[in-house]
């Protein structure tokens, strides 16, 4: 019995280390990103090539559904509005809630299943296979060649995601509210450019979109860099990448609200 | 593979897409201030209190939508409320139409309702309404009601 407990502690004490070394080793990581991002600019042909690949591939997604969830919102909203009379405030239930939460967030939790499960996939593949190695024995840095520009690629592509997505939203809500239900057009637009605020609203939906691009494809890099070089290793890499960049996403997205719309 | 200029291609649509979501946030969602085209002319009122009526809201006349309110500002000399009105050029109205705001439903919008007079000249571009009625403000509703009752229990105990 006493044994069983001291291995459960020292099962548990192993798993925190691990844990804590997984952390230091992804930051230095990230400073190792930083320092290594210069050819990703200088060549920025590296970065397009990677922004083809998060960005462009996943334009379909991002459209679609942003033209859904905005519809939704629409009707749901509808039905609630127009019980209190007041189904001119469709304009902004569905642009506030686009613009402050559901852009950021959807566009991020979409990228991260659709590009940063790529990522991982594709650096753990390469690493799997020996290129990453190759590369080095060629005095090629894998980090400057193969991890900052799909880093940085992702960093810039997100925030353009998720712009579209509020945008496709508002015009879905849009859609639904003047064209289908018949909201008054003005209304529906006025009241929510009275309501909107560029800085407080849209500027932080932006500054939200781009720290979740960050954290995302951070994790996504490192996952593929950190994956064990087997079919499972890699396979398992791409699993977790997809969850944890999930649950940082809503969890930076919580800070975030909590530090800026503190006030109203 | 595909090659460099396709793929540049992509990208930069993809870019400009992005930009131009920002810009459609920005100006349409956010701020906008659209200039209003052909076909309508302006008009002005002074209200002493125009309660919420927004920018854009719509001008109403017999319940039809006639136009948009264009412009609102305070007028430091009078301290009353200026309202700048666009309404389309189909509609036409004599010189003494009034404008009152009114609300629809109990907690909805605002908008400006114009009834026409009787006047055999019509309303030109930058003409302003003489005879307007304040938004009612609910508080002063209730502050009204409330004194009137105590009026009335004061009356009953004499």
């Amino acid at each position: 019995m006493m044994l069983g407990a001291s291995e459960l502690l020292r099962r548990l004490g192993a798993h925190v280390t691990g844990m804590v070394w997984r952390l230091g080793f992804a930051t230095r990581f990230f400073l190792l990103i930083l320092k290594q991002s210069g050819p990703s600019f200088r060549r920025f042909h590296l970065t397009v090539r990677e922004m083809y690949f998060s960005g462009v591939q996943s334009l379909i997604i991002i459209i679609v559904s942003g033209l859904f969830v905005g519809m939704v919102l629409g009707l749901q909203g509808y039905d609630t509005l127009v019980r209190y009379g007041s189904s001119e405030a469709l304009g902004v239930l569905v642009a506030l809630s686009l613009v402050r939460e559901l852009g950021p967030v959807v566009a991020g939790l979409l990228f991260a299943s659709r590009a940063g499960s790529a990522i991982t996939a594709e650096i753990g593949l390469m690493k799997a296979t020996e290129q990453l190695d190759a590369m080095e024995m060629m005095a090629v840095d894998p980090i400057a060649r193969v991890v900052a520009p799909r880093f940085w690629a992702g960093v810039i592509s997100m925030p353009l995601l998720a712009a579209l997505f509020s945008a496709m939203g508002v015009f879905g809500g849009y859609l639904v509210g003047v064209r289908m239900i018949g909201v008054d057009e003005g209304s529906f637009w006025s009241q929510m450019s009275a309501a909107v605020d560029f800085v407080d609203d849209v500027l932080n939906g932006v500054i939200k979109s781009f720290v979740f691009g960050m954290a995302i494809t951070w994790i996504a890099v490192f996952e593929g860099y950190d994956a064990p070089p087997t079919a499972e290793g890699v396979s398992g890499a791409t699993t977790r990448t997809v969850v944890t960049a999930s649950l940082w996403v809503l969890a930076l997205d919580f800070v975030l609200t909590a530090l800026m719309f503190r006030g109203n | 593979m595909m090659s460099r200029k396709t793929l540049d291609l992509w990208v930069g649509v993809f870019v400009a897409i992005g930009f131009g979501a920002l810009l459609f946030l920005a100006l349409k969602v956010a701020n906008l201030s659209w200039l209003s085209g052909a076909g309508t002319y302006q008009i002005s009122a002074k209200f002493d209190n125009i309660g919420g009526l927004k920018v854009r809201a719509p001008v109403k006349s017999s319940g039809v939508v006639v136009g948009r309110v264009r412009e609102i500002h305070f007028d430091n000399q009078t301290f009353e409320a200026v309202v700048t009105m666009s309404i389309d050029s189909k509609y036409q109205f004599p010189r003494d139409t009034s404008a009152k705001i009114l609300t629809s439903g109990l907690l909805g919008e605002q908008f400006i309702g114009i009834s026409a007079g009787g006047d055999t000249v019509n309303l030109k571009d930058g003409d302003s309404l003489k005879i307007t009625q304040s938004a009612v403000v609910l508080e002063n509703l209730i502050s009204q009601f409330l004194y009137s009752k105590a009026a009335e229990g004061g009356d009953k105990k004499q």
